[in-house]
């Protein structure tokens, strides 16, 4: 079993939400990704389809997650995005890295990352690339500051 | 038995020999590969010859054109009586909006119109509701209530072109909004011809629009599939849908297999409902992906056809041929495209549309080339749409029926698809049948498995996937873009509070109250959908209703 996951500060699994805000059913991605970050060693809650952003945010908080990644296939994002944004930090989970995927156009990606959201996952992207970015912001959070 | 058989035993014994000979002199030679597959994983021969086929009886296996088990088509002239279907699915923002893309379409040669509908559609909300916060209009046109139906068919002559609808959770409903739409303009429902897609079980397994739970919603098509065989003779009561598998990440078997079980389960249900196999069969159509694995695909798409025939016959006991035709319409792969370098999509959905066009397709639907980033802006569906009237005018394949027919490798993967699929079915009567298999997470867990698979093969760059893992460019995609597919949703809430406010409540109140109790009983309740629809009754009002008495449905969550 690989350890890859694991914080070398804290000694605990990195813990990831992957949610699907809205009521877009292609949970190929989420799958794919979840699946991917669980074998790079992370702890993987994954919603389910149809979430609203509040039980995100709920979802979140209960698992006292790492990381939040959000997947959105239908062009919502623009407007369930900021919700879950607001709502992770109207309950105190500012530290809570924010990651998303989809069908995202471009334009859409400075206006999300000024909002709070880490990095923006699009068509093509690999599991890879979203493990690296994950374990390299949580190295960073992580370290004493 | 021989004397079925295509080839001389003498010449077979030969060919074996040479063929061995030839295989020891190749073996130490290093392939460009380590292995040559098909897309689904199952190992290719170097060449195919008679000895791949030997056991082919071409009377039992093959047939002539229109004849059982009708492996090389449905029809006996091919595309040279009649092309297939050219059926773009399209719809975004409002009924107006996806109203003029439609006669855009028709005015390009475009020969069938198809539906997309918007989330909140496809899941029974009225844009309005707080679960469709956002959804308006961006996969889809929004239809709330028989208004929008009569604005998104308006000046379309609903009696000579056909149709179709994704919509499968409140199928019943939507299909009443075009029945109704029809009735105002004076054309009668017998005379409609399209195609709801109204297939559930798939909902389950992949595409996820499903709203109840799946005993309610099998008693839906049920209504459904009675109520067309009664009143509409044109009309496709559901389309067997195995893209929404595929996209979802199923290799061609599994869609093979898995759109098929799903298939005979709809048989079923409807000899259960007490119709006649031949009364109902023959207006179940299919609904197929095609990916890039060109001679894959065009094995899938013969197997289906014989499978079917051979099950609705030997199985269900059909005495009309046409219960055994198996009629389809394809659609190339979206997940095949690429953002990158999205132009190169022109290319994949050529070569997808031609496996479809090879394979017999009865309709098509071409990807345009911007779709892996938006809904596509009038350019990229021309050229989609241009791509098919150059196969259909210029290419020549369409000149005979199934040109592939009798290559040793295309029949070779035939039977494989073939055994493939006998396979699956074999499980999935193993574990209780289809909709048991749902329940226990079997066709989601074989889906997610080969999604899987497939991206870690990109990942290792196993699987090449040009502009993606090789021939990378840092060129930015150049195409301009549909953008702004919401910006009639003030419009589209405008009208639908109108709606509220002018109908008689009283009337929609007494239809809704009618449809809650017999929704209770075993009642069709087609009838009085249709009444519902006609008091303009929205689609969240009559979804909440059936929401109330059958209760939702809530996914295994398998990752």
């Amino acid at each position: 079993m690989s350890k890859a996951g694991d914080s070398p500060e804290k000694g605990h699994k990195i813990r990831v939400l992957v949610a699907k805000p809205g009521l877009d059913g292609h949970d190929r991605g989420a799958k794919v990704i979840a699946r991917a970050l669980r074998e790079a060693g992370m702890e993987v809650i994954y919603t389910g389809l149809r979430q609203s952003p509040e039980m995100i945010v709920e979802a979140a908080l209960q698992e006292d997650v790492d990381v939040v990644g959000l997947s959105i296939l239908s062009g919502a994002h623009m407007e369930l995005f900021p919700i879950v944004v607001d709502g992770l930090k109207s309950k105190g989970l500012s530290h809570v890295l924010i990651v998303a995927g989809g069908i995202i156009p471009e334009e859409d990606v400075p206006v999300l990352k000024k909002m709070g959201i880490a990095a923006i996952f699009r068509p093509g992207a690999m599991t890879g690339d979203i493990v690296g970015f994950i374990k390299a912001s949580m190295a960073e959070r992580r370290r004493p500051h | 038995m021989d004397t079925h058989h295509l080839f001389d035993k003498g010449e077979l014994q030969e060919l074996e020999r040479q063929s061995a000979q030839q295989e020891a002199e190749v073996a130490g030679a290093a392939g460009r590969l380590p292995k040559f597959t098909t897309g689904s994983g199952s190992p290719l021969k170097r060449v195919y010859t008679p000895l791949d086929v030997r056991d082919l009886s071409y009377s039992d296996d093959l047939g002539l054109p229109n004849r059982y088990p009708f492996t090389r088509a449905i029809h006996p002239t091919g595309y040279r009586g009649r092309l297939w279907t050219m059926r773009m699915f399209s719809g975004f923002g409002t009924a107006e909006e996806t109203n003029a893309r439609f006669r855009y379409l028709l005015s390009h040669g475009e020969t069938g119109l198809s539906t997309a509908f918007d989330y909140a559609t496809l899941v029974g909300y009225d844009t309005d509701a707080v679960e469709a916060r956002g959804e308006f209009g961006k996969c889809g046109v929004a239809i709330s209530s028989l208004r929008d139906m009569e604005i998104l068919f308006d000046g379309i002559p609903q009696d000579k072109v056909t149709t179709s609808m994704t919509i499968n959770g409140p199928a019943a409903i939507i299909w009443a909004m075009y029945i109704v739409a029809a009735e105002k303009k004076g054309i009668p429902m017998a005379k409609l011809g399209g195609t709801i897609q109204n297939d559930i079980l798939k909902e389950y397994i992949s595409q996820a629009s499903y709203i109840y739970p799946p005993e309610p919603s099998l008693r839906l098509v049920a209504d459904t599939i009675e109520f067309g065989t009664r009143h509409m003779p044109l009309w496709n009561t559901v389309s067997i849908s195995g893209y929404h598998i595929r996209e979802a990440g199923a290799t061609a078997r599994q869609e093979l297999a898995f759109t098929l079980a799903d298939g005979f389960t709809y048989v079923e249900l409807g000899m259960k409902r007490g119709l006649d196999v031949d009364e109902f069969v023959p207006r179940l159509s299919f609904f197929f992906n095609c990916h890039n694995d060109f001679f894959e695909e065009v094995a899938k798409f013969r197997a289906a056809r014989r499978i079917w025939a051979r099950e609705i016959k030997e199985r269900f006991k059909a005495r009309n041929d046409r219960s055994c035709w198996l009629r389809f319409h394809t659609q190339t792969a979206g997940c095949s495209l690429t953002e990158q370098q999205p132009e190169n999509n022109i290319i994949r959905t050529t070569i997808q549309a031609l496996a479809a066009v090879l394979g017999g397709t009865q309709s098509l639907h071409t990807n345009s080339m911007d779709e892996a980033m938006a809904l596509p802006s009038e350019k990229a569906v021309r050229i989609a749409l241009r791509t098919q009237q150059i196969i259909a005018h210029e290419s020549g394949v369409t000149s005979s029926v199934d040109p592939l027919g009798g290559s040793y490798m295309v029949e070779a993967l035939t039977n494989e698809m073939e055994e493939a699929a006998r396979e699956y079915f074999r499980k999935i009567d193993s574990l209780g049948g289809v909709v048991r298999a749902i329940e226990r997470g079997f066709f989601q867990r074989e889906i997610a498995q080969s999604a899987y698979r497939y991206q870690q093969e990109i990942e290792s760059k196993e699987r090449v996937l040009v502009g993606v893992n090789e021939y990378v460019s840092d060129e930015a995609p150049d195409i301009p873009l549909l953008t702004d597919v919401a910006k009639g949703q003030q419009r589209h809430l405008d009208r639908l509070n109108q709606v509220r406010r002018e109908r008689d409540n009283r009337e929609v109140s007494r239809t809704l109250t009618e449809l809650r109790q017999a929704a209770k009983g075993d009642a069709n309740l087609m009838p009085l959908i249709l009444d519902a629809v006609r008091a303009y009754a929205t689609l969240g009002e009559m979804c909440g209703v059936l929401r109330e008495v059958f209760g939702e449905h809530t996914e295994l969550i398998i990752t």
